[in-house]
């Protein structure tokens, strides 16, 4: 996914000026149409009701500040914003590192382009059929588990286990890193030759071409990159459910749970449990853009 | 690049191709194994001969290619109108095809069926809601990829030598610009598939018949099927992604997923 908001238009041609006024926008009358009903309207509900009595229908904050309050709920956040940010920070290194090597690490010019194409296709492998790829590789009985038992280390006696945070930070991580190679590489594409041959040529060593060239440069889109990695496990149900069957505490699987039966026992705490993650979306998708644009004056 | 950097490239790389491989060798490895003793594709067989693998596959066959149809219908149109006439909606349409993203599935989901299932909106049980949230998953990928063809080629030129040869708005949509990004609207449309068929959130909550609630389902009872159903899906998710690359060289690709 290349998110790239550098749209590239032309200056718009002159129209001739004959017409006064135009029913050209009703040709985009469909599509606003089409999402009003099953995008934009169904999700601004979850907001209003998020602000609703579930019986009186009267404005009240009581939802939002019983969510607060709910020890279970909090938790839910928690462990879901945590895997987020160890995902996203490990996925992104590891993305970042893999990138790098393929596009400029002097490897042949295929494995560039291999490695777009599996990752295309990792990045879009998920949900049930990951988690049991992992159940097949890491469960107790799991191929990689029995390697490892047979060099003598059982991982299970050492504290780790596949349906808990790291086992299934692990089965994200999966997702995570061919995401960061797919939106890294057009910013290490753009990292231009002549600066590495400037600075090596007032003498710069390896690191300080890092330090003070590259990495300065490319944080930004790193950061950004993250950014769009943490959204991406942070909003991310299938896969956890299929590992976990639902007994792990994230916020989608509660989100998940009280949609089929209203666990929660109250209509509008499910609203601000849901509100609550497209605030946090939302927040993940401004630092993204913010972070966008000051990537864009190095990239073209 | 000195020989140092050359050689943490490469481990870097193996790796990833080991983090990529281990996990689908362990599967494909399960799955032969369903008969005690001795490698097979039992499992394999048996999964062809469940009944309810061949309901739940080609209904979610049936889901992908109404979600390309109408995907289609609602987003070249689009797309291809506000290259041409009205670019002040650019940023809007743009705006709203990128939701999808923000917006999680299990979010999503979670409005449509308490919009959808209290009077006066009690469509909660329409195929057509199903087959319309899955055109909204799509939206990023479609609207993009098609987007990018119109890009490629001169809408404005091409429209207007149209017109003054006597087209109508039809068959400048329809004998003019659909087929020049033709290879665009494959890229969109293979990539929406591979998006239906292996989505589970809508299909589960909206409580239709689709392949990824039956691969859930299979997890809970078999263990060697499964196995077998997550290589063929991964079979799938790769031969759908190589057609793009294929038909699509020279374009810039476009994947991600929803998870």
């Amino acid at each position: 996914m290349t998110i790239s908001n550098v749209v590239k238009q032309d200056a718009p041609k002159a129209r001739p000026a004959s017409r006064k006024f135009s029913w050209a926008w009703l040709g985009v009358m469909p599509f606003f149409l089409f999402t009003f009903l099953f995008l934009l309207y169904p999700s601004s509900t979850i907001a209003i009701r998020s602000f609703q009595d579930s019986k009186t229908h009267a404005f009240t904050f009581q939802n939002i500040l019983n969510l607060l309050h709910s020890p279970l709920l909090i938790n839910a956040y928690s462990i879901s914003i945590r895997i987020s940010l160890v995902t996203s920070l490990g996925g992104g290194i590891f993305g970042f590192l893999l990138a790098y090597s393929a596009i400029r690490g002097g490897l042949p010019r295929f494995m560039r382009s291999s490695l777009m194409t599996f990752c295309g296709v990792a990045s879009n492998f998920a949900g049930v059929p990951l988690a049991f790829a992992f159940i097949a590789l890491l469960s107790p009985t799991g191929m990689l588990t029995n390697w490892l038992r047979a060099l003598g280390y059982n991982p299970y006696f050492h504290g780790f286990t596949l349906y808990t945070f790291w086992g299934l930070s692990l089965v994200y991580l999966y997702f995570q890193f061919p995401l960061m190679v797919l939106i890294i590489a057009p910013a290490i594409d753009g990292l231009r030759r002549e600066w590495l041959e400037a600075s090596e040529n007032l003498g710069a060593s390896s690191f300080q071409y890092w330090r003070y060239v590259a990495f300065p440069i490319l944080l930004p889109s790193i950061l950004g990159s993250m950014v769009l990695l943490f959204g991406n496990s942070f909003g991310a149900y299938a896969t956890a459910f299929a590992l976990t069957g639902g007994q792990i505490n994230l916020v989608t699987i509660v989100i998940g749970s009280q949609l089929r039966g209203d666990v929660l026992g109250d209509q509008g705490l499910g609203y601000a449990l849901t509100l609550g993650m497209v605030v946090i979306m939302a927040v993940a998708i401004a630092g993204y853009t913010i972070l966008q644009r000051r990537t864009e004056r190095w990239l073209k | 690049m000195k020989r140092g950097g050359v050689i943490w490239s490469w481990i870097w790389t193996i790796l990833g191709i080991l983090y990529f491989f281990l996990p689908l060798l362990a599967t494909f490895m399960f799955s032969l194994r369903a008969k005690l003793g001795v490698l097979s594709f039992k499992a394999y067989e048996n999964v062809f001969i469940d009944p309810q693998f061949i309901t739940s596959f080609s209904a979610s066959f049936i889901w992908a290619i109404f979600t390309i149809i109408v995907g289609v219908l609602i987003f070249v149109p689009t797309a291809y109108w506000v290259r041409l006439r009205v670019p002040q909606f650019r940023a809007p349409v743009e705006f709203i095809t990128l939701l999808p993203f923000v917006i999680p599935a299990i979010v999503y989901v979670f409005g449509l069926v308490r919009t959808y299932s209290q009077p006066p909106l009690l469509i909660v049980d329409s195929p057509a809601l199903l087959v319309a949230g899955y055109a909204v998953l799509s939206m990023p990928y479609m609207y993009r990829a098609v987007d990018t063809g119109l890009r490629s080629i001169d809408v404005q030129t091409l429209t207007e030598a149209a017109q003054s040869l006597g087209a109508s708005w039809g068959t400048v949509l329809f004998r003019i610009i659909l087929p020049n990004i033709r290879i665009a609207i494959l890229s969109g449309a293979f990539l929406s598939f591979a998006i239906v068929m292996g989505e589970y959130v809508l299909a589960q909550y909206l409580a239709k018949p689709a392949f990824a609630p039956y691969l859930s389902l299979l997890i809970q009872n078999k263990a060697y099927e499964p196995a077998a159903l997550s290589v063929l899906s991964f079979a799938l998710t790769w031969a759908c992604l190589g057609i793009i690359q294929i038909v699509g060289r020279g374009q810039q690709g476009q994947f991600a997923g929803g998870h």
